[in-house]
């Protein structure tokens, strides 16, 4: 019979998610750099920049709102596009909530505040190992909150003269994490399904028309695949 | 150091845009049934929005990053997942370098 563990976990927890997500952090600083760049070049000041870093905490809408961004500014497209680049997260959210049962009901609005790809593709993998802290969510999203502050933060004081990360790989980083992570579910009922439908919705539409759209449309298809596939008894286990 | 009454009124608009979306769950999770259908959807989640947010970039980028994310999901049946990235990035840097 395996003892219980006698110590509490509250502490380390926080460190372990913390230390979890931390490669995450540090490769999200040369696009934090040159979010912060661009911003500056747009005529966004560094406490404007770290505002939105703040409010928004979504690199992927705030590259896309200052690829908008003009003098006067759009408002209403630059929202519109955040809230479509954002549109994941409403599957995100769904998917993680009834995996949140030892967040206090009162902190999930706080927890969801933070759902960054990285936290909740992290999440849902130590979901899946044991339950999900809130200290060990807490500390994932300190540590990429933090990190994302700060590099964007520098990139708009330091302004122009940041170079193209995609030539060095680092954009790659993010995308074989989140393979990482996707093999991470192999073992589930339904993968091949419903990769091979998400990989084909996805692929043609960004054929069509590359951006969000794309990840939705992928998204989607895999989803819907899931659905309509024929249930098995084994699928019950 | 300054702060544009506009620039701050769009940056609490899409604030709002972007956490609407994270905390929709809270209000849609509770219509999920225990099981069937709209259970098995919901379980495919994980898998269906990371391959939508990998695949375009896999599929279509060219030769460098298919075998980057071929490495990649190789190395992720063995490997540590901070191995996978290393690995997966490497490839694409390096291939990319060498005008792939």
């Amino acid at each position: 019979m395996p003892t219980p563990s006698p110590t509490p976990r509250r502490r380390s927890d926080w460190s372990e998610g913390a230390l979890a997500i931390l490669p995450v952090a540090g490769a999200a600083l040369p696009f934090g750099v040159l979010w912060g760049a661009l911003a500056a070049q747009k005529g966004l000041s560094p406490l404007e920049a770290l505002l939105m870093s703040a409010t928004v905490l979504a690199g992927a809408s705030q590259f896309v709102a200052i690829d908008l961004w003009a003098h006067p500014i759009p408002i209403a497209t630059v929202v519109v596009a955040t809230f479509l680049v954002n549109t994941r997260h409403i599957l995100m959210g769904t998917s993680i909530l009834p995996k949140m049962e030892a967040i206090p009901r009162r902190w999930k609005p706080v927890a969801l505040f933070f759902l960054v790809d990285e936290v909740w593709a992290l999440a849902e993998k130590r979901a899946r190992e044991g339950p999900l802290t809130a200290g060990c969510y807490g500390g994932m999203a300190a540590m990429i909150s933090v990190a994302w502050l700060a590099w964007t933060t520098a990139g708009a004081i330091l302004g122009t003269g940041v170079g193209d990360p995609t030539r060095y790989g680092f954009d790659f980083a993010f995308t074989a994490l989140f393979i990482g992570l996707l093999m991470s579910f192999r073992a589930a009922p339904g993968f091949t399904l419903t990769v091979a439908a998400a990989a084909a919705g996805s692929t043609v539409v960004h054929l069509v028309a590359p951006g969000p759209l794309a990840i939705a449309a992928g998204a989607v298809a895999g989803i819907l695949a899931a659905a309509l596939r024929p249930a098995r008894r084994e699928d019950a286990a | 150091m300054s702060v544009d009454p506009l620039t701050l009124l769009t940056i609490v608009l899409m604030g709002l845009a972007t956490y609407s979306t994270r905390v929709a769950g809270l209000f849609l999770v509770s219509r999920v049934p225990a099981a069937g259908r709209v259970r098995n959807a919901l379980e495919a989640v994980p898998a269906a929005v990371l391959t939508a947010l990998v695949a375009p970039a896999v599929l279509t980028g060219g030769i460098a990053e298919l075998a980057a994310g071929a490495v990649a999901g190789l190395a992720a049946l063995r490997l540590p997942l901070l191995a996978v990235v290393i690995l997966g990035a490497a490839t694409a840097g390096l291939l990319r370098a060498a005008g792939l």
